[in-house]
């Protein structure tokens, strides 16, 4: 046990300052005002892979570690979208993972947003549109930032959230 | 060895090391599979073809030699002898090539693999002309295989999953805790790879290789490289080549680190995810400032690597990785010495080495097991064959094996890059790459940390892909957890399906 405790006690608090909002990557404006009083700064975050290769998904894996340590800013992931606020989606949506997206949405209880990660999540990427794909998330459920990249790194994931729950500075 | 007589009539091919490739007529095609299982040799991919041209491919994995079997067929025969009675693991790559090019195996699992409802039954992909209309949005009824019997209930989890994973669905028919039965359903993040490889340029297809797996970028890129320079037959830089190693050491190590760390969450132990997250960030920013990228998709292009390194980062690397090691040593012998999390690693999730070899297990989940194959050692591609890896195995094949396999991976990676910044060659790093003749064809094949991963290559007219096909070493392990999970309880799956960590968009495709 000592050998735990001398390991935590080495290491010490790394956590790193986290990036501003980025009003670039806002796709969409949703009544900011009710969702900001709504989640306020607890937000769950529900992520849904709906087609990619997975590298998106290994820098959403970061933000849980110690640098970026998404849960001291009140961020936190869950297991189910019925404890959602926001869904966190890679892509490109695969059709056959069309119909599960959707339906991860609607059981989101509302307000909720919708955050899509990576070029293919953003734009359709390399994928774009085939029999298989459907390319962009924008292209099944709504989407209100997009954070393009492939990967991008965790402090642009990280801003995108926070760009997501935090008011536009481009609004009225 | 029965095997010995087809090498011998087999022609060199190009790519990887020890290829070789042969022609065979239908009789011959379940003869070769025989001679292969009776040499201790494994299948290692199949693949059909059903647009320019008909055939069935296969490539078998022997201890000096990979051999790819060609099986042609008349355009209007679109069946071929199954081989699923001598490789179990011949099943779902038969259905799979079936969806995809209507080029059907004889065997009895008819049941459609990467075909959801998403498009018409009667649409062959890598086939027809023009892609049509997009199918039904329908949840379709998979026949899954239904146990019977008193207090039996099934529990159905996925395509979304319940934490930061890829999608896919999990069958599991449980007493109480216990699982007497998983049958997995994956296909759900299939995006047209193949079909689009078909509509790549031969100089472009790394990029799209690099993303059949973001997280074996690297070894996807090296394989399908491997196989259009060997098309083109040229000859790479040597510090290219040795810059290629040292990426895919980094995408080991990186891949390691977490999925250890993830190992140590999920049984409960939370401090080794703290841990170990935080080596793979400082590790991964270390790789950034080497190569130029935390992941390093699109690093490998054709004819060399996209960008040099300094000196003097390629030492800071080097310095990097030691002190990783240091401390990764000590989260190690914390997970040795801690009762709980050596109560959950042992003894569950085993595969037997005989279940190995019955199922054709691959990578470092065969190593585990008992099987002691890394293509770094047995069939070495520079620089390989001056680097001398020692190869990592264990008997045991339970969490804790596999977890030591990995623990032993990572120290071993550790010194390979130690090694190769040591040794880099100088001179340049990229060479041209002539286009090659239509109908050339040659495989890739490089050890990822999941283990071997394959890419076939036929050039097509004018500089296009032909035919390319991905080949990932889940193909083969997928079919394993289902008999890894059989006896334990649910709540031991996820540490069970973590210690594999196998790749679904890899499979999918």
């Amino acid at each position: 046990m000592w050998k735990t405790f001398k390991q935590i006690g080495s290491v010490g608090i790394i956590t790193e300052a986290p990036p501003a909002p980025a009003d670039e990557l806002r796709v969409r404006e949703q009544l900011q005002a009710q969702i900001l009083a709504t989640l306020g700064r607890a937000l769950c975050i529900r992520q849904v892979d709906a087609g990619s290769c997975n590298g998106c998904e290994l820098e959403i894996h970061a933000l849980n570690n110690a640098f970026y340590n998404v849960e001291g800013l009140g961020v936190r992931f869950v297991a189910s979208p019925r404890h959602a606020d926001l869904l966190l989606v890679t892509g490109p949506v695969a059709r056959n993972m069309e119909l599960a997206l959707k339906r991860t949405y609607d059981a989101t209880p509302d307000p909720k947003l919708v955050v899509a990660i990576g070029d293919c999540g953003s734009m359709g990427g390399i994928f774009g549109c085939s029999y298989a794909s459907a390319g962009a998330v924008g292209n099944v459920i709504p989407v209100d930032v997009a954070v393009p990249g492939c990967p991008p790194s965790p402090n642009r994931i990280l801003a995108g959230i926070l760009t997501a729950i935090s008011a536009s500075s481009r609004a009225r | 060895m029965a095997i010995r007589k087809w090498l011998d009539r087999s022609q060199p091919l190009a790519g990887a090391p020890g290829a070789r490739s042969i022609d065979v007529g239908p009789n011959d095609w379940r003869q070769v599979a025989l001679d292969v299982a009776a040499s201790d040799g494994r299948l290692h991919a199949l693949w059909t073809e059903g647009a320019d041209r008909t055939a069935a491919q296969a490539v078998y994995a022997g201890d000096d030699f990979l051999l790819l079997v060609t099986l042609p067929l008349a355009r209007d025969e679109a069946t071929y002898p199954g081989l699923s009675d001598i490789f179990q693991t011949a099943s779902r790559m038969q259905r799979a090539a079936a969806d995809l090019t209507g080029v059907r195996a004889l065997d009895t699992d008819a049941r459609p693999w990467l075909r959801h409802a998403a498009w018409p039954a009667d649409y062959r992909p890598l086939a027809a002309g023009e892609p049509v209309a997009a199918g039904e949005l329908r949840a379709d009824d998979y026949a899954f295989v239904r146990v019977g019997g008193d207090g039996v209930h099934e529990i159905p989890v996925g395509p979304v999953h319940a934490g930061i994973i890829e999608p896919g669905h999990f069958r599991f028919s449980v007493v109480g805790e216990k699982v007497l039965r998983l049958e997995e359903r994956l296909g759900y993040v299939h995006k047209g790879i193949e079909r689009l490889f078909a509509r790549t340029r031969l100089t472009d297809g790394h990029r799209l290789a690099a993303r059949v797996s973001g997280d074996s970028t690297v070894a996807y890129s090296w394989a399908y490289c491997q196989a259009l320079e060997g098309l083109a037959g040229m000859q790479v830089p040597a510090r290219a080549l040795w810059l290629r190693a040292l990426a895919l050491e980094a995408e080991r190590i990186a891949n390691h680190l977490g999925d250890l760390g993830a190992l140590g969450n999920d049984a409960g132990f939370a401090f080794g995810l703290a841990q170990l997250s935080r080596l793979k960030e400082i590790w991964l920013r270390a790789t950034e400032a080497a190569l130029g990228r935390r992941y390093l998709n699109d690093f490998v292009v054709p004819g060399g690597v996209a960008v040099d390194a300094e000196p003097e980062r390629i030492a800071e690397l080097a310095a990097c990785v030691r002190s990783i090691a240091a401390d990764a040593q000590v989260v190690r012998d914390i997970f040795d010495e801690h009762a709980g999390v050596r109560d959950r690693f042992v003894a569950t999730g085993i595969v037997t080495p005989e279940l190995a070899v019955q199922l054709g297990l691959v990578g470092l989940a065969a190593r585990a097991s008992g099987q002691d194959r890394d293509l770094r050692v047995d069939l070495p591609c520079a620089p390989y064959d001056e680097l001398a890896v020692r190869k990592a195995v264990r008997n045991d094949g339970d969490v804790a094996a596999r977890v030591a396999v990995r623990f032993d991976e990572l120290a071993e990676s550790v010194r390979l890059v130690g090694a190769i910044a040591a040794q880099l060659p100088s001179g340049g790093t990229r060479a041209d790459v002539a286009v090659p003749a239509a109908g050339a064809t040659g495989i890739g094949a490089v050890e990822s940390w999941r283990g071997p991963v394959l890419v076939g290559l036929r050039a097509g007219e004018d500089g296009m892909i032909g035919r390319c096909h991905p080949h990932d070493p889940s193909w083969q392990n997928w079919p394993a957890l289902e008999y890894a999970i059989i006896g334990n309880i649910v709540p031991d799956f996820p540490l069970i399906n973590k210690s594999f960590n196998l790749s679904y968009s890899g499979h999918d495709l």
